[in-house]
């Protein structure tokens, strides 16, 4: 049975966490084989909300799941699809069957996605939702009301330690940190200097919060390099692509595999931060095998 | 001032169908400024519609007029009050505001929109307009350095940037466009004023203006 994420986060030295994808449809057969490998292999499986802005099936119900099969999940909610209301609403509810550890998350663009003619709500944005999160632990929800029976969310956030400029994202991320978070999950990162310097910077405004550095499996040069052209905040260094251009024909997997064993194992070797966040984008059943190239 | 495109000649051409008398109405103020429903393109309008129609074997009869503001009663009815009695339908070419304005004079008579409103802006180099307000009712640009987030911010958020502002500081949603929170901290930081990036925004209330909007001045 898994420990509360509250508990690990303070216990453990070296927190690791997976990304759980929903899939598109109502079939959670393969949802279930992944959470059963997992759940007992990481700190937590953190679960997506409709990502990249394409509908699945939901964050809460991939978390219950998770819940039922005995594994510790992380409900990420965006402020993309739901205004106040209804996030407070799924708060609740997510309490009240056991699941405690929420990603306040803006949310990709609607543009992104594939209902492109879609409402945006965007009702609050990622730091106001950490406030939310806060005024609900307090025991009332966003307008004063007392609730009847209250909340205790371990709360996380998002940092985008490869952002240029990064002048105005640093003072996003202070202000998430000054709103009070557990815990920080950054974007893809890759140079291990940039993960450095958003370090220093978390612990300048708070010495406690834990920083996991994401992680996404590269299974080839040439997603690499399609990640770097398309996917903002993340950027893939030049010596990686090499790497991987280099890899023999249908290796690129088995390389990217390594790539992420070796950059975990120097995370922890050097102690840059505090854990991990592994996204295996579809490749979630090879997550065991990351881990092991992790020496984990 | 107001934004609007027009719409494709196609579907005005179907809106109008089995209507032969047709007035078709421009706007002096923001319209034409815009290009999109002065009496330029009042003119082009009414020549396209003839000659698609006429191509169809369906004669119309188009008359013209162009109202200095559409949004203004005493004005549309100064300009238009002989003219509606001489069709069986008007083809606005204001903004939304102006289609409604002529519609609630002329009860009887069926109006329809040439033009898609888009947005309040301004022109940002010959032929090129730019989205700058959302009228909000709760103006924050004293904060932000005279750039609104509400609208040039694609997510509108309040607090800073998004974690897919792109390389160079532009939108996730438009590599073309800029991002607003980068071009907001770069305005303050040249006015010393970046304190007041740091502050903390509240959730927008969205009753500063209880729609539909309705203001009655103090002094009426």
């Amino acid at each position: 049975m898994a420990i509360p994420f509250r508990e690990a986060l303070k216990t453990k030295d070296f927190i690791v966490t997976a990304e759980a994808a929903p899939v598109k449809g109502a079939n959670t057969e393969k949802m279930q084989e992944h959470i059963e490998l997992l759940k007992d292999r990481v700190d937590a499986l953190n679960v997506t909300d409709n990502q990249s802005s394409v509908m699945r099936y939901p964050s809460l119900g991939t978390c219950l799941l998770i819940k039922e099969h005995g594994g510790e999940p992380i409900l990420q909610i965006t402020c993309r699809d739901r205004n106040r209301l209804a996030i407070q609403a799924d708060l609740l509810f997510a309490f009240s069957r056991g699941i405690s550890n929420v990603l306040c998350l803006t949310g990709d663009s609607i543009d992104v996605g594939d209902h492109k003619e879609a409402k945006p709500v965007f009702d609050l944005d990622s730091v106001q939702l950490i406030h939310l999160v806060h005024t609900l632990n307090s025991g009332k929800d966003m307008a004063g009301n007392e609730l009847d029976g209250g909340v205790d969310f371990c709360i996380g956030a998002s940092a985008t330690p490869s952002a240029d400029p990064i002048e105005p994202q640093l003072v996003k991320f202070r202000k998430k940190l000054n709103s009070g978070v557990d815990f920080i999950q950054t974007q893809a990162v890759y140079d291990l200097e940039e993960l450095k310097r958003c370090m220093e910077h978390a612990h300048k405004v708070d010495r406690k919060v834990k920083v996991l550095a994401g992680i996404v499996l590269l299974v080839g040069a040439k997603m690499a390099a399609f990640m770097n052209e398309n996917v903002p905040g993340i950027f893939v260094p030049e010596y990686l692509i090499d790497e991987l251009a280099q890899a023999p024909k249908g290796t690129g997997l088995s390389k990217g595999i390594e790539i992420a064993g070796r950059l975990i194992t120097q995370i922890r070797e050097e102690k840059i931060c505090d854990g991990v966040h592994i996204m295996a984008i579809g490749r979630e059943e090879r997550v065991p095998e990351i881990l092991e190239a992790a020496g984990l | 001032m107001i934004i609007a495109e027009r719409k494709p000649l196609e579907e005005i051409k179907n809106m109008l169908s089995g209507y032969k008398e047709i007035l078709v109405v421009g706007c002096r103020t923001c319209v034409t400024i815009c290009w999109a429903g002065g009496e330029k393109e009042v003119g082009i309008l009414s020549s396209q519609l003839k000659l698609a129609s006429s191509r169809e074997g369906n004669e119309l009869s188009i008359l013209e007029a162009t109202v200095e503001r559409q949004c203004e009663k005493e004005m549309v009815i100064e300009e238009l009050r002989d003219k509606v009695q001489e069709v069986e339908a008007i083809l606005s070419m204001g903004c939304g505001v102006g289609v409604q304005t002529i519609a609630e004079i002329f009860e009887e008579k069926p109006v329809f929109p040439a033009l898609n409103t888009t947005f309040i802006g301004m022109p940002e180099a010959e032929g090129v307009w730019v989205e700058k307000c959302g009228a909000c009712g709760d103006c924050m640009l004293y904060w932000t350095g005279g750039i609104c987030p509400v609208v040039r911010c694609a997510k509108g958020l309040l607090n800073g940037p998004c974690g897919g502002t792109r390389r160079g500081g532009k939108c996730e949603v438009d590599p073309e466009k800029d991002c607003a929170w980068v071009l907001i901290y770069r305005r303050l930081e040249k006015q010393g004023r970046l304190d007041l990036m740091e502050r903390y925004y509240e959730p927008k209330n969205y009753r500063a203006v209880k729609r539909p909007g309705r203001i009655e001045a103090a002094t009426a």
